[in-house]
């Protein structure tokens, strides 16, 4: 009863008018802002953007003590192909993006379809802050504080049919705004999948915040997939749909290059990329030109909470 | 780094080309201290970058690929000189064709030195690992290795005492062009814009060599065939 938070709208957090009014107004303020900020923010500092709209969580003890990634690297620093290729577009070209309304439709083997409001996602469960390691395939990790609650609640919620096996996760579309959907550098709609039971994996997330605020269009918003034990790829952004299947889905990445990206691609020092190394990964804003690479863990650290999930099955062959 | 290109005084040349302006002495040697300058700039942008934090998140990320695509970029300009010597008459710039060549080579070395250095810490048994196994870096260590000894003759003293067989042992950039366009396009994860690119220029430059090789023979052969003196 003292962990739980208070059941509907609290007084302070009623937006005055006055400022609801200057809605647009703000968001164009915040997005001008957002583009600068991450130049600003020293990076190694933990800063936040300052601009964003606050979105609080409680701890848990799933969390890693681990030094926290800024918030500048965080938000500079990513792959959403749907905004370009480089690193550094995204930040540059999200911020366009509208999130505002959304809602995530829910189909297949499942009882409740239909659309779920954003605004009703964000009631749905308690926000919880899970400061996660990410591990990107491309042998580079950050240390993120997420802001959400388990996957499974959602799940639970729509309540999926005896037949679905998997789930899967299409990231929006939307040409006016993604630049990168203009080369067929993948097959768009972005789609990323799970089996149920990793889906329901008290681990998985379903994410809206970082660093205690709304997330930042260029890492997801409004709305994305945290699987921490999987390579950064299958943790899919900005999602539009919930998919419930019977049978594995067809996912962006494994389509593009089936050698190269497995279904599964748990996080694994043992398997390497046929290109390069899985076995170390450099700590971005940590491990540079004094620091060697660190070491990569099976299951990226987390493997006495899932490795029971891949019991008897060849994770060689099933990378 | 390249030999002397064949028949380039020969039979393709145009008149208006004949007469292009070959600028010497103090002009010759401002043009060079200006591209000395100007081949330096990537390096020390990138020394100012790591100095002041300037780079992104990924700063050993930036500076590898950095280096690297200034490396085919010089393999680039250094293969322009011959056919542009010889659409533009503009005989000077083989003049500046070491420069470019051992500025191919100075950035080849610091990638490659990034290579042992931040990606594998001077690990030596991690690194023959991955030169052996990852063919985008057996191709990449192989045009670097293939560089050493052009830039080893690169000076006049070594082209007089080789002769002929440096301009042999020069051809060399030919292959260690078409392995660099190699390693870029292998190293990329999806988006092959930038490999494309370079990819492209490669063709267009070693294609020139080609066709004109090609004419510059036949041309050479049906006169020699016609009694004429070449």
């Amino acid at each position: 009863m003292l962990i739980r938070r208070p059941p509907g709208t609290l007084p302070s957090e009623i937006t005055p008018r006055s400022a609801y009014l200057r809605r647009r107004e703000f968001c164009k303020q915040a997005a001008a802002l957002g583009l600068i900020a991450p130049l600003l923010a020293p990076s190694g500092a933990g800063a936040q953007s300052l601009t964003a709209p606050k979105l609080p969580g409680k701890s848990s003890p799933f969390s890693t003590k681990e030094k926290h990634s800024s918030y500048g690297d965080i938000t500079s620093y990513n792959n959403f192909y749907e905004f370009g290729t480089d690193k550094q577009e995204p930040a540059i070209y999200a911020p366009k993006m509208r999130t505002r309304p959304w809602s995530i439709a829910v189909e297949g083997e499942v009882k409740r379809k239909g659309p779920i409001d954003l605004e009703e996602l964000l009631k749905l469960a308690p926000m919880e802050e899970r400061i996660y390691r990410l591990r990107c395939v491309e042998a580079w990790s950050m240390v993120v504080p997420w802001i959400g609650y388990p996957l499974a609640e959602l799940v639970r919620r729509v309540e999926p049919s005896s037949r679905a096996k998997y789930v899967a996760f299409t990231t929006h579309l939307d040409p006016a705004t993604m630049i990168g959907l203009r080369q067929p550098v993948l097959n768009w709609p972005y789609v990323e999948g799970l089996r149920l039971d990793e889906a329901m994996h008290p681990l998985t997330l379903l994410a809206f915040g970082l660093y205690g605020e709304v997330l930042p269009n260029q890492n997801g918003a409004p709305v994305r997939i945290i699987v921490p034990w999987k390579y950064g790829f299958k943790s899919a952004k900005s999602i539009v749909k919930l998919t419930f299947m019977e049978t594995e889905p067809r996912t962006a990445w494994n389509v593009a290059a089936p050698h190269e990206y497995g279904f599964y691609s748990n996080v694994n020092p043992g398997v390497d990329h046929p290109r390069w190394s899985q076995s170390s990964e450099r700590r971005i804003g940590e491990d540079g030109f004094f620091t060697p690479k660190r070491k990569t863990l099976v299951f990226n650290g987390y493997a006495e909470q899932v490795a029971s999930l891949y019991a008897g099955m060849d994770l060689k062959k099933l990378f | 780094m390249r030999p002397r290109a064949t028949g380039s005084a020969g039979a393709g040349e145009s008149a208006p080309a004949r007469r292009a302006r070959q600028p010497r002495g103090a002009q010759l040697t401002a043009i060079k201290s200006v591209l000395f300058l100007a081949c330096l700039t990537p390096f020390a942008h990138l020394v100012w970058g790591v100095a002041s934090d300037a780079l992104g998140a990924n700063p050993v990320e930036a500076v590898t690929r950095s280096l690297g695509w200034w490396t085919l970029f010089l393999l680039c300009a250094t293969l322009s000189v011959s056919p542009l010597r010889r659409l533009t008459g503009a005989h000077w710039l083989v003049r500046l064709r070491r420069m470019l060549g051992l500025f191919a080579f100075f950035y080849a070395a610091l990638h490659f030195i990034t290579f042992i250095w931040l990606e594998h810490w001077f690990d030596i048994a991690e690194m023959a690992k991955d030169i052996v196994k990852r063919p985008f870096i057996t191709v990449g260590f192989t045009a670097f290795v293939l560089l050493i000894p052009l830039a080893a003759t690169s000076t006049d003293a070594m082209q007089r005492r080789l002769g002929r067989s440096w301009s042999r042992l020069h051809r060399l950039v030919y292959v260690i062009g078409v392995l660099g366009v190699v390693h870029f396009w292998w190293l990329v994860k999806r988006d092959v814009t930038d490999p494309a690119m370079f990819a492209a220029a490669m063709t267009l430059l070693l294609g020139l060599r080609l066709l004109w090789t090609v004419r510059d023979r036949s041309s050479a052969s049906r006169a020699a065939s016609a009694g004429r003196i070449v």
